[in-house]
């Protein structure tokens, strides 16, 4: 017999008789400021939270807070950083989408400096944004990267995870994630770092 | 270095000759307790959380043959490999050939407790395989060729000065320097060429969803996902209890299980593994190890709910007076104490009794395991067994030397519920400097005296 099997008879045989499943009755508080609940939880756990009017804000808030990057990969087709005469010197890919069967080697973007992908939405309670493959074109972009730069639509923010995972229904991806500020390690006594592995900050741009 | 053969009253012993370093270690985790209170007394339907959690984990108990050929059904749909191991030796072997298949000698590793069950790094060790642990509190301890000592904050038990010393030996930082951000730093650095050049990195599980056949991992340093996505296979090893039925079970779990660990509001990290990447390899490993016959025990059952969110331990006075290694075993605390003595019930028969049975565990528990009746219920079973010299021998030794105050008697046992029903103010009253440091529970659950008074007439 496979341990397989084995398993499932043992199972069989010692699981007590059925216990039915809760039915699962909640939902957050939706008359609270959800955008503001967002940012004050996000701001709390490291995160930097900017509301912006339009596209052009958001380019130019990333390069006041990084002048000078070695790379910088640009998953968001509204961004254009070659206008306005305020182009970087630093290569900017501006490929929103890997061309289907085409294997980009994630080892690649090990000098990444700031990596900007756009977030499905984003949960009050944790400030969580939820983001998958195809978000991130190649999945270790959002971990190998120093600095991480999401872009949410402001009234995408649901109140707690059960909205967000009535959001979510039963899509399919390879790798859905809820990121909620840099990385971060308080393994040495207690004292709170950011930048452990991943990200060493996470800028959210709240836009319409 | 696991040290052998010595009950955990001895191993206390020793851990509480350094006092300073007891009341700091004491403190420290009690700084974590008061964290996830107060994220806890945030959310108003906390406690309808954590009852819904335990009954989906009761159903989950009650139906997991199911759940399992759901959960294998569709991952093998999502094209990731399925294995199956009845005890910790095949697991060990699974992972074994996978990494031999790839031909690697090298592989990184994040936080995963049942590889501590299993032994898997010293048993890939003697197969030439070296593990890197990635999770910057386990690569300390790595370093320092020492166990966990907690499940959540392995090197909850190192000073920052002794972490500096060890990094200066081992990674060549300076001397003497012991900034916590600096090491943070150098270690991020020094597993950064490991996460580079790993081509299998190996991963534990919060959760696997039968519905959809993905599975969940939570980690706060990124380094869980870092190693998967820059490696070309990714084992997961699982125990098979860590099933949930439904992707939207989720909300309720997600919502408790970093609330109770640290605090936070949810980890940095909650990475959804449905499919591999293209080109990418993606096994899981569905492990027993004694699950399954734990699972026949009404009395036991329960401590198979866990999520290994570690709030027990940060709770608990004698393990934040004792340390967890005075627990021998890879997973210490109150959970560990119930979890332990079923895979050896001699060596592990000590640990049902280094507890004062106050019962701050079970009150903490997102998944309400009733922790200390458990262990109540491993002492009778351990005295029925024979094991009992050691046994009373540990209780005074835990009684008196870890807590060292005459009113810790009064919780012990069944003087400390009478005490609870008959005197509360007694109990719940600041002039009892116990009651500062616990969350005290409700008096006594009809659960636990209907079980006492069943088992007293048997
Ligand atoms: S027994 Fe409960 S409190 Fe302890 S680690 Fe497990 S889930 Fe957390």
């Amino acid at each position: 017999m496979s341990s397989r099997d084995k398993i499932l008879a043992a199972l069989k045989k010692n699981q007590p008789a059925l216990v039915e499943l809760p039915v699962l009755n909640f939902a957050g508080n939706a008359s609270i400021d959800l955008k503001e609940q967002f940012t004050k939880t996000l701001t709390g756990i490291g995160g930097l939270v900017i509301e912006v009017n339009n596209w052009k804000d958001i380019v130019k808030h990333i390069q006041s807070k990084f002048p000078k990057p070695d790379r910088i990969v640009n998953r968001v087709a509204h961004l254009n950083f070659e206008s306005d005469g305020l182009a970087y010197s630093s290569e900017i890919s501006n490929k929103p989408d890997q061309q289907a069967g085409q294997k980009s080697d994630p080892h690649d973007f090990s000098n990444v400096t700031v990596a900007i992908m756009k977030g499905e939405f984003g949960v009050a309670e944790n400030g969580a944004i939820w983001l998958t493959d195809k978000d991130m074109g190649d999945q270790a972009l959002p971990y190998i990267c120093e600095h991480l730069v999401l872009i949410i639509n402001k009234n995408s923010i649901v109140p707690t995870l059960h909205e967000a995972y009535e959001k979510i229904g039963s899509s399919t991806y390879h790798l859905g994630t809820f990121l909620a500020g840099p990385s971060k390690t308080a393994d040495i006594e207690q004292s709170l770092v950011l930048g452990a592995h991943g990200s060493k900050s996470l800028i959210v741009f709240l836009i319409n | 270095m696991s040290p052998q053969n010595k009950t955990h009253a001895e191993l206390a012993d020793k851990f509480n000759r350094d006092v300073e370093r007891v009341n700091w270690h004491d403190q420290t985790l009690w700084f974590v307790r008061e964290k996830r209170d107060k994220a806890a007394h945030k959310i108003a339907e906390w406690e309808q959380l954590r009852e819904a959690a335990s009954q989906i984990k009761n159903n989950v108990l009650s139906n997991l043959h199911d759940y399992l050929v759901e959960f294998e059904q569709n991952a093998l749909r999502n094209g990731i490999h399925v294995h199956w191991a009845s005890n910790a030796q095949e697991h060990n072997e699974i992972v074994h050939s996978i990494i031999k298949k790839h031909n690697v000698a090298h592989l990184v590793k994040s936080k995963s407790m049942l590889t501590e069950e299993c032994g898997l790094n010293e048993y890939l060790h003697q197969q030439g395989v070296e593990v890197v642990d990635t999770d910057l509190g386990e690569r300390i301890i790595q370093l320092a060729n020492e166990p966990p000592s907690h499940i959540v904050m392995p090197c909850i038990h190192w000073k920052k000065e002794e972490i500096g010393e060890l990094f200066h030996q081992h990674l060549g930082t300076p001397k003497g320097n012991a900034d916590p951000q600096f090491l943070t730093a150098a270690a991020r650095a020094h597993l950064r060429e490991h996460f580079l050049t790993s081509r299998v990195a190996l991963t534990g599980v919060n959760f696997g969803i039968a519905e959809t056949g993905e599975f969940i991992v939570c980690t706060n340093e990124g380094n869980a996902d870092l190693g998967v996505q820059l490696a070309d296979v990714h084992i997961a090893c699982m125990g098979i209890e860590k099933i949930i039925p439904k992707r939207n079970h989720l909300s309720v779990f997600l919502r408790l299980l970093a609330r109770s660990a640290t605090g936070q509001p949810i980890t940095t990290y909650s990475s959804h593994f449905q499919k591999p990447r293209e080109g990418q390899e993606m096994h899981i490993v569905l492990v027993d190890n004694g699950r399954s016959e734990r699972l026949a025990s009404d009395d036991f059952r329960n401590a198979l709910k866990c999520i290994r969110c570690g709030a027990c331990f940060n709770t608990c006075p004698v393990y934040r007076r004792s340390g967890g290694h005075s627990y021998h075993t890879a997973v210490a605390g109150p959970i560990g104490s119930i979890l332990a003595p079923s895979f050896d019930m001699k060596k592990n028969a000590d640990l049902p009794f280094a507890s004062t049975l106050c019962g701050s565990c079970t009150n903490v528990c997102p998944v309400k395991i009733d922790i200390h009746d458990q262990l109540y219920k491993w002492r009778q079973v351990l005295v029925k067994n024979g094991h009992t010299t050691a046994s009373k021998k540990v209780e005074m030794n835990v009684m008196s030397q870890v807590l060292s105050h005459p009113m810790i008697y009064k919780f012990s046992g069944s003087v400390g519920r009478w005490v609870m029903r008959t005197l509360p103010f007694m109990v719940n009253n600041k002039f009892n400097p116990w009651y500062k440091q616990r969350e005290m529970p409700e008096a006594s659950t009809t659960s636990f005296n209907s079980w006492y008074q069943n088992n007293r007439k048997a």
